[in-house]
């Protein structure tokens, strides 16, 4: 594989795949929060 | 008798008359890092270290990166194994609270801009006629996150080991010369006025217990390469998050973290070899480095004045530039720079959430390219 074609690739999935990771952990946060409100008595807990 | 007292005195002298001007200069070199760690406050937990094992490698004769020489043995086992960098991670997790990124997820993707640097700086590389793997280790520079540079380094290019080393952790200690100008430059005086409200999304325990099992488990099924990287960061956290495992935390954060630190200093401080780190390439990566952290900050710029555009002036597009991992050095940059054009915006917790969002983000950037080289089998 030539260079180029090496450097593309690896700077175009990892640049998109960076982003979609993130965004996947985004929703994943925003679930989480969803599923498990925070309540007054979390806080007494921590 | 007097040929013995003779060879016995040359025997003193034998250190001065192998001691070459390569040596010499990387003495100097190592003093000029002592003195940016000691004089300056640059990054002085790795700096000395580095800047010490620079010094003691370079003394003709003493044979310490030799076979059986001490600081080879550190280098080996800790090193070329990677287990330095994963062990200062889970020190790394123990000390980072996410809660700002939990109350504000969206600001995640700022993370992901800021590490857009590495890329395009691999590019420049590859233009610049280094091979691919070296390539590679240079991009990550780009990641501002020391460890992450030097697990990467040490897989894929461990001749750069210095060089790369030496980038990642003096320019995370410049981020606060080097990104101001660019966020002056990048943003109109408008933009820097922007007041962000206060996020009031207080987040339950349970959620902090379970974001770090989550992101391990969804990260490493997406670039499982990079499970190391990802799952020591987040086992720290849950160290933290858990509340029940106290000595651990306080282990990881204090007594592991300190030790690795100094042993890893040391043990890249002895890759600077006058013959391995004087070349045109180290001026090179130090350049390069210098313009890695420097795209970052372009893009995550341009990507807070995207998401600017999209929430019709929400968002302060200064927080952009705290999307890299330098942390919490970044989001101080973006609440000075905020606060020098409007005094009553405070940009700080909407910095931290990038910042920590940036932490993220230059783990799982490191985790897919090697995911990715894998994948192209290299």
């Amino acid at each position: 594989m030539d260079i180029w074609t090496f450097g593309w690739t690896i700077a175009t999935i990892g640049m998109i795949g960076t982003l979609l990771v993130l965004w996947l952990l985004s929703l994943l946060i925003l679930l989480l929060k969803k599923i498990f409100p925070y309540r007054e008595e979390s806080s007494a807990e921590g | 008798m007097e040929t013995a007292l003779a060879a016995g005195l040359q025997a003193l002298l034998v250190g001065f008359t192998h001691l070459e001007l390569g040596q010499v200069v990387m003495i100097l070199i190592g003093s000029l890092l002592l003195y940016l760690g000691i004089g300056k406050g640059f990054e002085p937990l790795l700096l000395l270290p580095i800047g010490f094992g620079a010094i003691l490698v370079n003394i003709p004769l003493a044979g310490l990166m030799e076979e059986e020489g001490a600081l080879r043995f550190f280098y080996d086992t800790g090193v070329l194994t990677e287990i330095f960098p994963l062990l200062i991670f889970i020190g790394i997790g123990a000390m980072t609270d996410f809660q700002p990124l939990l109350e504000n997820p969206k600001i995640i993707l700022l993370g992901a801009a800021g590490q857009f640097g590495i890329f395009l700086t691999l590019l420049l590389a590859l233009a610049l006629g280094f091979d691919k793997l070296e390539a590679v280790a240079i991009g990550i520079i780009g990641a501002c996150d020391g460890p992450t540079s030097i697990y990467v380094t040490s897989k894929y290019a461990p001749h750069l080991l210095g060089a790369v080393s030496v980038a990642a952790y003096s320019y995370m200690a410049l981020v606060p010369l080097i990104q101001p100008p660019i966020m002056r430059l990048l943003t109109t005086e408008r933009e820097k006025k922007i007041v962000m409200g206060t996020v009031k999304q207080p987040v339950s325990k349970t959620t902090k217990i379970l974001f770090p099992i989550v992101v391990t488990v969804a990260a490493s099924l997406v670039a499982p390469l990079g499970t190391p990287l990802i799952g020591m960061l987040m086992l720290g956290n849950l160290l933290k998050e858990s509340g029940v495992v106290e000595r651990l935390k306080q282990a990881s954060e204090n007594e592991i973290t300190n030790i690795v630190t100094l042993l890893l200093g040391l043990s890249i401080g002895a890759t600077m070899e006058a013959e391995k780190f004087l070349r045109v390439e180290t001026l090179m990566i130090l350049a390069l480095g210098l313009i890695a952290i420097a795209l970052d900050t372009v893009v995550g710029l341009l990507f807070g004045k995207l998401m600017c555009l999209l929430t019709r002036g929400k968002i302060n597009p200064l927080i952009g530039a705290a999307g890299i991992s330098a942390f919490p050095m970044a989001a101080r940059v973006a609440q000075v720079e905020g606060q020098k054009y409007n005094k009553k915006n405070y940009l700080l917790m909407h910095a931290m959430s990038a910042n920590a969002a940036g932490q993220i983000g230059s783990i799982i950037a490191a985790a897919i390219m090697l995911s990715v080289l894998d994948g192209l089998g290299i």
